[in-house]
């Protein structure tokens, strides 16, 4: 690889590997994201491998590794093409007769194809696979096209023409204008229109500016970035290419998750690749461009998601917000101009310079454009990374592409946007991803966590879930967040335990009225949302907690109690075995029991038993 | 204390302290945890007083500020998670190898752990072990994993 000093270099490259690219006829793509991983995709990988070249078709087929499709609760998942064949759930013993028959023969294998869990027939192709089926995937349909790690598949399916074009000859307020209206909004929570960002970066006094990709994704529940910038980093590089030219910055940064190491991995080799090929560096393809990429490892804390923090943390310091009298535009890392997106939002750039920012508007509605990528996980069949254009519904989401509920329980709810985000009921389905709509709803888009509740989720507990999760990710730096938290998990506590008083909800609004208005950053702002949506839509559920000291799903555990229902129970022991307060006892075939006195309820047994004979009351 | 691996992470990045976050990584990859020896170096080095190194390393859940076990058994309670059920898997953790979450078993086998997301939601219950992912968990494979590592090191099964 040597370096390329003029476009027309980078052109001549890019068709020579697309002329290589289409000599190669059959190709496996396996995901080696860190789903497929978990599953177990790399001993597929070496097995597949070994096969194809026992069979010596290792040159003549092709092995590509790629990025996560999306589709993780099926891994490991292969594509075979030509075809379109998919493959799920597959064990380093399906590799011989991957190559044998389909590699060889061209014949399908039954026991390998996806059964749909709503009409229960086997699938054959990926295109007709209702999940894939109902999405609109643009950012995400590249992942399966080449190997992250590779300049080279990235460069040979169109990769830096964006680039190209701007170079070519756009001026950066050209560049500017065509983001303004596209109408991209953010990606990572805030949905701040990112057009009007830049220009105000742009027009900021100063000669040194910085471009950040805020790939610290700690919203729980949500992944996009990591498969974004795992599986196609080139491309999340190339938006904030353009956009430090459009903005003047020379210097940029990608603040990742040290908990996503592939991610990590990946974008570094891609910043070296581009530094050698001279997409990065001094006169950036003969251009008067110049323009530096470094990665940085995040530490741990989920207030780093808060731009003003996350510049704190880059510069070395304690992850601490700053007061945003002066926006982070004007000053903002090292006090200089500095425009933060994260990831998706940087990887929809490249798309709009090539598409037209007509293009992208014509997706979603009005004030909430283009695609959005959403992790929709829980209580659910279907789970995984979807794209769908703005302004689908809820309810297509959950049930055309999700698939509805999991062992014939019904869904419940619907969180969306994280810790900041809040929970939308059955009845609210028909709303669309929307920025300003789920806003009015007492929820929001936040960076796209969607994850579906069953009657088995307690809407107190989830309340309490999250207040928990920002008292202990709260920096501590202002005191309506520090302790206003802190008041309102108590408040929760008591409800939860038995302890709670009608008049304690009132407190409560209260509370969560004065941390919204007070508090320093987004992280409080936003803290008191799963309290107020869970207030507004579940209110029977607090008040049976109050007044009945009952909790409806059976999840809060001072307000329960396990027993043995003697119809279901096979006295297999294996409750009992699993107790680790010796609180189960009964004889070998024999009907067991639960001794309420040494029960923690911590119901450890209830998830083991076979037989649903562990119920709750 | 390694000094040769400790000055080979400050290499190159001497009176850099916007360095110090990446350093401290470093650090703890190479001993599991960020020493007290380590943090005097890292301030002299960098140029940042100790009480900063300090305040930085602790304020960080990515830092361990004692050392870890050789399995750290990490709980992801992501909402994801939650809603699956992976408080269980924690209850679970800590009763089987006695240790509250963030401590270790006194023979340095194992440590508790847990964090806010690792980011494969659509497989969880997850935990993690020295980077290796364990999805659809339950209490039973947990416990199956925990004695079957405690096999390996120990050559014997755990009494649980």
């Amino acid at each position: 690889m040597h370096k390329l000093c003029t476009r027309e270099e980078l052109e001549i490259m890019k068709g020579k590997l697309v002329n290589n690219r289409q000599t190669a006829s059959k190709t496996i793509i396996l995901c080696g994201g860190t789903g497929c991983k978990a599953s177990g995709s790399q001993q597929v990988a070496d097995a597949l491998k070994e096969e194809l070249l026992a069979q010596g078709m290792d040159s003549t087929v092709s092995l590509r590794i790629t990025g996560c499709h999306g589709f993780c609760e099926q891994g490991p998942i292969a594509v075979i093409e030509p075809g379109n064949i998919f493959y799920c759930h597959l064990t380093p013993e399906d590799a011989r007769d991957i190559v044998t028959k389909t590699i060889k023969n061209g014949e399908v294998i039954e026991r390998l194809l996806y059964t749909d869990p709503v009409s229960g027939v086997k699938i054959r192709t990926e295109l007709e696979i209702p999940f894939y089926k109902a999405q609109e995937r643009h950012l995400l349909s590249q992942n399966r096209e080449i190997d992250p790690c590779s300049i080279e598949d990235y460069l040979a399916i169109g990769g830096y023409s964006a680039l190209i074009k701007v170079l070519d000859g756009l001026s950066p307020e050209e560049v500017i204008r065509e983001v303004k209206v596209s109408g991209l909004r953010g990606r990572g929570g805030g949905g701040f229109s990112t057009g009007k960002k830049w220009t105000q970066c742009r027009e900021a006094p100063g000669d040194e500016k910085y471009v950040i990709c805020n790939a610290d994704e700690g919203d729980p529940g949500a992944y996009m970035d990591r498969c974004l910038l795992e599986g196609n980093p080139h491309r999340v590089l190339e938006g904030m290419l353009i956009g430090a030219y459009a903005i003047g910055a020379t210097r940029g940064y990608i603040y990742v998750r040290n908990e996503y190491p592939l991610a990590v991995k990946h974008a570094r080799i891609a910043v070296q690749n581009a530094r050698r090929l001279g997409l990065l560096g001094e006169n950036i393809l003969g251009s008067s461009f110049s323009f530096d990429v470094s990665v940085s490892r995040g530490g741990g804390a989920f207030v780093c998601g808060e731009s003003t923090a996350l510049m704190n943390a880059l510069e070395g310091k304690v992850g601490e917000p700053r007061p945003k009298d002066v926006h982070t535009v004007l000053d903002g890392l090292w006090r200089k101009p500095t425009t933060l997106n994260n990831v998706e939002t940087w990887a929809n750039v490249p798309l709009i310079i090539l598409n037209g920012a007509k293009w992208f508007s014509s997706k979603g509605p009005k004030g909430s454009k283009g695609t959005k990528i959403l992790a929709l996980t829980g209580r659910i069949k279907n789970t995984g990374l979807v794209e769908i254009a703005m302004g689908t519904t809820i309810r297509e989401i959950v049930f055309d592409i999700g698939g509805g509920a999991v062992d014939g329980k019904a869904v419940k709810a619907v969180q969306t946007g994280g810790p900041s985000g809040g929970c939308l009921p059955v009845d609210k389905f028909d709303l669309p991803v929307d920025f300003d709509v789920l806003y009015e709803a007492g929820s929001m888009v936040g960076s796209g966590g969607m994850v579906v509740m069953d009657e088995s989720s307690c809407m107190v507990d989830v309340a309490k879930y999250f207040l928990a999760f920002l008292q202990d990710e709260s920096c501590g730096k202002c005191v309506p967040c520090r302790l206003g938290i802190d008041r309102m998990l108590e408040i929760i506590t008591d409800i939860t335990e038995g302890r709670g008083t009608s008049e304690q909800l009132d407190l409560l609004e209260e509370l969560a009225d004065t941390v919204t208005q007070t508090s320093l950053c987004g992280l409080g702002k936003t803290a008191a949302n799963p309290v107020l949506s869970t207030l507004r839509y579940f209110r029977e559920e607090y008040e049976a907690h109050i007044n009945d000291k009952r909790c409806p799903a059976g999840v809060c555990q001072a307000l329960i109690t396990y027993y043995i229902e003697p119809e279901r129970c096979t006295g297999c022991g294996v409750c009992a075995k699993g107790c680790p307060y010796g609180a189960i006892s009964g004889q070998k075939q024999e009907v067991h029991i639960i001794d309420t006195e040494l029960c923690q309820k911590c119901g450890i047994c209830r998830s083991e038993c076979k037989f649903e004979a562990i119920q709750v009351k | 204390m390694k000094s040769l691996q400790i000055d080979s992470i400050l290499k190159e990045r001497g009176s850099q302290p916007h360095q110090l976050i990446e350093v401290l990584q470093d650090v703890q990859d190479c001993y599991g945890y960020i020493p007290e020896e380590a943090m005097k170096r890292v301030s002299e080095c960098l140029g940042v007083p100790q009480i900063e190194v300090y305040r930085v390393a602790s304020f960080y859940k990515a830092f361990k500020l004692k050392p870890v076990g050789k399995n750290v058994i990490t709980i992801c309670l992501g909402t994801s998670c939650h809603v699956r059920g992976a408080r269980v898997l924690l209850d679970q953790a800590v009763s089987h190898l006695g240790i509250n979450p963030g401590e270790t078993t006194e023979d340095g086998l194992f440590s508790v752990e847990y964090v806010n997301c690792l980011g494969a939601c659509a497989l969880g219950p997850i935990v993690s072990n020295d980077g290796s992912y364990h999805h659809h968990m339950t209490p039973a494979k947990l416990r199956k994993y925990i004695d079957s590592l405690c096999c390996e090191e120990r050559g014997k099964p755990q009494d649980a």
